[in-house]
């Protein structure tokens, strides 16, 4: 069913596009240690993309590559049918990839709506004597920035939180924040580091069913890490899944699913 | 009126015009401290390094000259120019900034995601590397600053005050000019950090290093500008004290003062500097105007450390500081 220039059509009927991001044969070592180890997957366009597998298994280095966090010993990382060379976290969130992470890294002594705003941050192109006149382009663009955001503030619900420092909000509300300032770049691959970790079943509903309204509204193409498995089956097109390192599978929910490796990585296997 | 009352008042007032200039000397404190968590020690040199350089440059000095001379047996000392104050101060600023890069290449890069406490030695070390080099460049002496701007006693307050009081306030014009160039600073740089994309970066840097990283701000790029700032904080407290004082070693320990003010006001509020300063600087005048001939006088020397140690009991997160919570 996945046809490599075309895409595919997913049981739902969206449209899945070309590839966006394409790892070949992917190595990082720490020192001595191989946290992944000559990993291959692709990402496509407008797809909910996961990657799975238990504790330690290199699923958090692996998004750390894609954003540029970790440079891999080995491998190409191909984005927008071009190859890229050693990247800069920075350069990579220029390029138009955001992230969220595991144990959110917001800004604490901002508003929401600043956190949000520093989304802009990369698109804002005016110099600083225009912006210290505030005239014409600088303006425009202000304007226009604060409108994209107020539209994602609206998107994900926390238009009532906009003014209140983050350091003063819940968790799950910082997730959801995280979220809405990593959209605000309109990126055109959004990275999610375990974004319903910590969270209890009502938030986690909540953030399952933003995940898949962005898909389905901006048509963002997502990658995601989660370590709750019911989740990763209900919301992804395609899985990857990780185990010490190295790939054990890679396909459909349902392919994954039924595939004994995986089935052994996660229950355990005994070994006589 | 009592004659005391009329003195307190000028006292009152002076102490004011030296609180602007304690805060001057703060603010670059703050903008560092805000900007990247290090506490830069070598603020006061910078404005002493600035200060040197400017009046090197103004009086068209050879910068390393008895270096030269000494190793190529010349006899060069001057360039043989004179140049206008605001075009020296354009050119030092260059030279700031130059600076800012070459400490942001040479030691900030390599010490990213360091414990404070490594930083501040670091910056501990570039205030001795500083003081050598601006000595090596233009010599130990102590220079004269001029750049035009007014010193002296104001007239028009003196006679104003002495038709109302029947006594003149000694009131500097110099002060007075320092007032409004701190004030106008000072606007610049809220307008700056709340108003701009590059402020806004700097505040993200400031608040979380991955964060800013994950929106595509280069940490690089910041800490370049924000040491440039810095400099450029520096040279105005540089230019102002240095016309009032003299260009001269004891400028860098301006930067002592600048401690309790911080204390007071909190390290990471630029209002906070400015209250610090005018607290410390009408503090230290009143107390020894009051107190001072009670006690053998020379309170000026203490008074400030002794009101910021106060404080460090009582609310140590400083006036207007971030509250500190440690969650257990």
């Amino acid at each position: 069913m996945l046809d490599q220039a075309e895409g595919y059509t997913t049981a739902d009927g969206r449209k899945i596009g070309g590839t966006v991001m394409d790892m070949r044969n992917i190595t990082l070592r720490f020192g001595g240690v191989e946290a992944i180890k000559n990993i291959s997957f692709d990402i496509r366009e407008g797809e909910i993309r996961a990657i799975i597998g238990p504790n330690g298994a290199g699923k958090s280095s692996m998004l750390n590559v894609i954003s540029g966090f970790y440079v891999p010993q080995e491998g190409e990382v191909w984005f927008r049918g071009e190859k890229r060379k050693p990247l800069k976290p920075f350069e990579v969130a220029r390029q138009g990839i955001a992230r969220t992470f595991q144990n959110i890294a917001l800004f604490e002594g901002m508003s929401v709506l600043d956190n949000v705003m520093t989304g802009r941050l990369t698109e804002m192109k005016s110099g600083l004597l225009s912006q210290a006149i505030w005239r014409g382009k600088a303006e425009r663009e202000e304007v226009a920035n604060r409108e994209i955001c107020e539209r994602v503030i609206d998107f994900l619900e926390i238009q009532n939180i906009r003014k209140t420092p983050v350091s003063r909000l819940p968790y799950g509300l910082k997730k959801r924040v995280e979220l809405a300032r990593a959209l605000a770049s309109e990126p055109k691959l959004l990275l999610l580091d375990e974004p319903m970790a910590g969270m209890n079943v009502e938030e986690k509903e909540d953030m399952s069913r933003f995940i898949l309204s962005v898909n389905d509204e901006f048509g963002t193409t997502i990658a995601l890490i989660e370590h709750d498995m019911g989740v990763v089956m209900d919301l992804s097109d395609r899985v990857v899944v990780m185990d010490y390192g190295k790939k054990i599978g890679d396909g459909t929910p349902d392919e994954v699913r039924n595939n004994q490796e995986v089935i052994d990585a996660y229950l355990g296997v005994s070994h006589d | 009126m009592p004659e005391q009352f009329i003195f307190g008042i000028e006292v009152f007032l002076n102490g004011l015009m030296a609180g602007v200039l304690y805060a001057l000397v703060a603010l670059g404190f703050v903008l560092i401290y805000k900007a990247s968590g290090i506490f830069n020690y070598a603020q006061g040199v910078m404005a002493l390094f600035a200060a040197m350089t400017l009046v090197g440059i103004m009086d068209g000095q050879v910068p390393f000259s008895h270096l030269i001379n000494a190793i190529f047996g010349t006899d060069v000392h001057h360039f043989g120019w004179h140049l206008p104050g605001l075009v020296g101060i354009l050119l030092t600023m260059l030279v700031m900034i130059a600076l800012a890069l070459i400490v942001q290449k040479v030691i900030f890069k390599h010490l990213v995601g360091q414990e404070p406490i490594i930083l501040f030695m670091a910056t501990i070390g570039l205030a001795y590397f500083m003081e050598g080099l601006g000595d090596l460049m233009w010599g130990a002496d102590i220079k004269k600053l001029n750049v035009g701007l007014p010193q002296g006693i104001n007239i028009w307050i003196d006679e104003t005050t002495y038709n109302i009081f029947d006594y003149g306030f000694f009131i500097d014009n110099l002060d007075i000019v320092a007032t409004i160039i701190a004030v106008i600073l000072v606007a610049v740089l809220v307008a700056f950090s709340q108003y701009t994309k590059q402020g806004r970066a700097m505040r993200a840097v400031a608040d979380d290093h991955q964060a800013a990283l994950s929106v595509g701000v280069s940490l690089n790029f910041i800490w370049i500008m924000v040491w440039s700032v810095a400099g450029f904080v520096a040279l105005v407290a540089g230019v102002v004290w240095g016309t009032k004082s003299g260009v001269q070693f004891s400028l860098s320990l301006i930067a002592l003062k600048a401690l309790p003010v911080l204390m007071l006001g909190g390290f990471t509020s630029i209002p906070g500097a400015i209250v610090g300063g005018l607290i410390i600087g009408v503090g230290e005048k009143l107390f020894e105007f009051a107190i001072g001939p009670l006690i053998g006088g020379a309170t000026e020397n203490w008074f400030a450390y002794v009101l910021a140690l106060i404080f460090l009991v009582f609310r140590p997160q400083g006036l207007f500081g971030e509250k500190i919570i440690e969650r257990v």
